[in-house]
């Protein structure tokens, strides 16, 4: 049997690995999943880099920045799987919470926008800028995060700062003051709103309806090598995908991914997370939103390039480094479709006919072009309704706030 | 060249900047983990940092290299991807390493195989202290059974000892396993006739 050993962070959204390995779906495709646990994405990509994993639930945007080299000698990686979209939130300590007048219901991204930035000038006149926690310089996080900022007027680095906060320390640095507000994944927010330290603002997928979350990254040239494995562990991902979402799986679910070994949170805590209803203050009734978390239905788990290419765009964008055509090339060719395709043509799972598409495009349900099942879209678009074109990156940066 | 070393166990830390001082290397500084970390490192201006692998803060410390105005920004290790041997057995003895650009293969090589080597000999010396415990640890227990066994079955010293290394042979059990089975059963049922 060929094993996979796989790195993650304690995260809910480390779910299709965990459970591809738990619920037998790995053994079905006759292949052995060892999950290697960290508390930083540095520690996970250098095991990944030099050979101790043989994959990793990884970063999206921190694959392509090690693709490209950034902050390090540049090394291939390669992602045939998307393990999730959505997923995250953008928790504010009470005290900012208060200031902006957070109420009991979800806020509107726009709305929150305005509160939040007559907040931020008063901070920033009085020589204390409000700060804010991602969880990498390189995560969809730290994107997501600027770019409803910029969006609302909001100069992230001038205006606000951003610091990095590991997700497992996220809640404690909101506690300790060290940050206002903190973008980080499930559980965390909720063991910060529970303790009472902060409320939940947004949630990322009201930024973005359908934004690429974590991916499956494994080193290029192994993923070659080993084209017939990793064939195997994809279909095992996507069957532990599609049980994840079947109704009656969530109690079991939780009870595994809350486990020590895994996120060690709550078990009641995680089952919020995976059923989309979240607290937003403590001691509220959980809110229902609808694809909080987004693990498999409309052929969720296609990398798709043109996502890849947003991902890019915002690196672009906010390491403040020119446009070009190349690395845009090398950013796409880390999203492996050709991969995904190969691995589940003949399987029952939704193959899309292209590998990338309009980002943001879609506000009705939109059929498209399928070459194996059904493919139907739902909204994907962004808080601010502009559109992302892959094949115009440089007019899209052009035109961004 | 000045080092700076950040780790989690500041024995090692201590272990490694012993080191690096013995083969001349002078300029080192060990960072204090409990103190803030970026305003030591913007002081310091080291141009090779160690770091053990697993320390926690190693995603804001590669954030603070990629943005520092107020030093060199040292990047990840492994600048020379022919030297893989090299980097794979410092992954593999827990050391990561950001390195600033510029400095040579050959001015490197010698901190971080002296940095492997002294993680390699501290995991070690945790292993004997390890085994050490549990040694004590075992006597204490097999101690304690051959006492109830001198009370209980009215046997020297000798001969509890050699009825307990008998039982674990037949049950291919350690001797500390049956001592400790039997002192439970005396803290259970030791008041019964």
């Amino acid at each position: 049997m060929s094993t996979f050993r796989i790195g993650f962070l304690p995260l809910v959204d480390a779910a299709l690995p965990i459970l591809a390995h738990e619920q037998g779906f790995a053994a079905a495709e006759g292949v052995r999943i060892e999950l290697v646990r960290d508390l930083t994405w540095a520690t996970v990509l250098d095991r990944l880099l030099y050979g101790h994993t043989d994959a990793a639930h990884l970063l999206a945007p921190l694959a392509i920045a090690t693709a490209l080299g950034r902050g390090r000698p540049a090394a291939a990686l390669s992602v045939p799987f998307v393990l999730g979209l959505n997923g995250n939130a953008v928790t504010f300590s009470t005290a900012l919470g208060a200031a902006c007048g957070l109420g009991e219901k979800l806020a509107e991204p726009a709305a929150l926008g305005e509160a939040l930035r007559d907040v931020a000038q008063v901070r920033l006149a009085a020589g204390r800028r409000l700060r804010f926690g991602v969880v990498h310089r390189y995560s969809s996080h730290n994107y997501m995060l600027r770019y409803w900022l910029a969006g609302v007027g909001i100069r992230p680095d001038a205006d606000v700062e951003i610091v990095v906060t590991s997700p497992p320390f996220a809640a404690d640095a909101l506690a300790a003051g060290d940050v206002d507000g903190i973008c980080v994944g499930e559980p965390w927010n909720s063991i910060a709103v529970d303790r009472g330290i902060g409320q939940i603002a947004l949630f990322t997928a009201q930024i973005w309806r359908r934004g690429v979350e974590k991916v499956l990254a494994l080193r290029q040239p192994a993923m070659e090598q080993r084209a017939g494995e990793v064939a195997a562990l994809l279909r095992a991902l996507h069957a532990a995908a599609a049980h994840f979402v079947e109704s009656g799986a969530a109690a079991d679910n939780a009870a595994i991914l809350a486990r020590p070994e895994y996120c060690d949170a709550p078990v009641e805590t995680v089952m919020r997370a995976i059923t989309d209803r979240i607290r937003l203050r403590r001691a509220a009734a959980p809110l229902h939103f609808a694809d909080f978390m987004f693990q498999y239905r409309e052929a969720a788990n296609f990398p798709w390039r043109s996502q890849a290419a947003w991902l890019y765009a915002q690196m672009t964008r906010w390491d403040r480094t020119p446009f070009s055509a190349e690395e845009a090339e090398t950013a796409q060719g880390v999203f492996r479709p050709d991969v995904y395709r190969a691995a589940l043509a003949g399987s029952g799972a939704t193959l899309p006919g292209a590998s990338s598409k309009l980002e943001g495009a879609v506000s009705e349900s939109l059929g498209v072009g399928a070459a194996q099942g059904r493919l139907i879209l739902g909204s994907d678009t962004f808080f601010d309704r502009r559109a992302f074109d892959p094949e115009d990156i440089p007019g899209y940066l052009a035109a961004s706030p | 060249m000045r080092i700076a070393i950040i780790d989690t166990s500041s024995s090692r830390a201590a272990i490694i900047v012993d080191g690096l001082r013995d083969a001349g290397l002078t300029d080192v500084v060990s960072i204090d983990p409990a103190s803030p970390l970026l305003a030591q490192l913007e002081r310091t201006c080291p141009e090779v940092v160690l770091v053990n692998l697993e320390n926690p803060s190693r995603d804001l410390l590669e954030d603070y290299f990629a943005m520092s105005r107020a030093m060199a920004r040292p990047i990840a290790m492994f600048v020379d991807q022919s030297d893989t041997e090299a980097t794979m057995a410092a992954v593999d003895a827990g050391v990561s390493a950001y390195i600033v650009d510029g400095l040579t293969k050959k001015r490197i090589k010698p901190v971080l195989d002296l940095a492997v080597r002294r993680f390699e000999a501290f995991s070690r010396l945790q292993d004997e202290l390890k085994e050490a415990k549990n040694a004590l640890a075992d006597r204490a227990v097999i101690d304690k059974a051959k006492a109830i066994l001198l009370k209980r079955r009215g046997l020297d010293e000798p001969a509890a000892y050699s009825l307990l290394r008998s039982h674990a042979m037949q049950t291919n059990r350690r001797i500390a396993e049956v001592a400790q089975a039997i002192v439970t059963s005396e803290a259970l049922m030791g008041d019964l006739p």
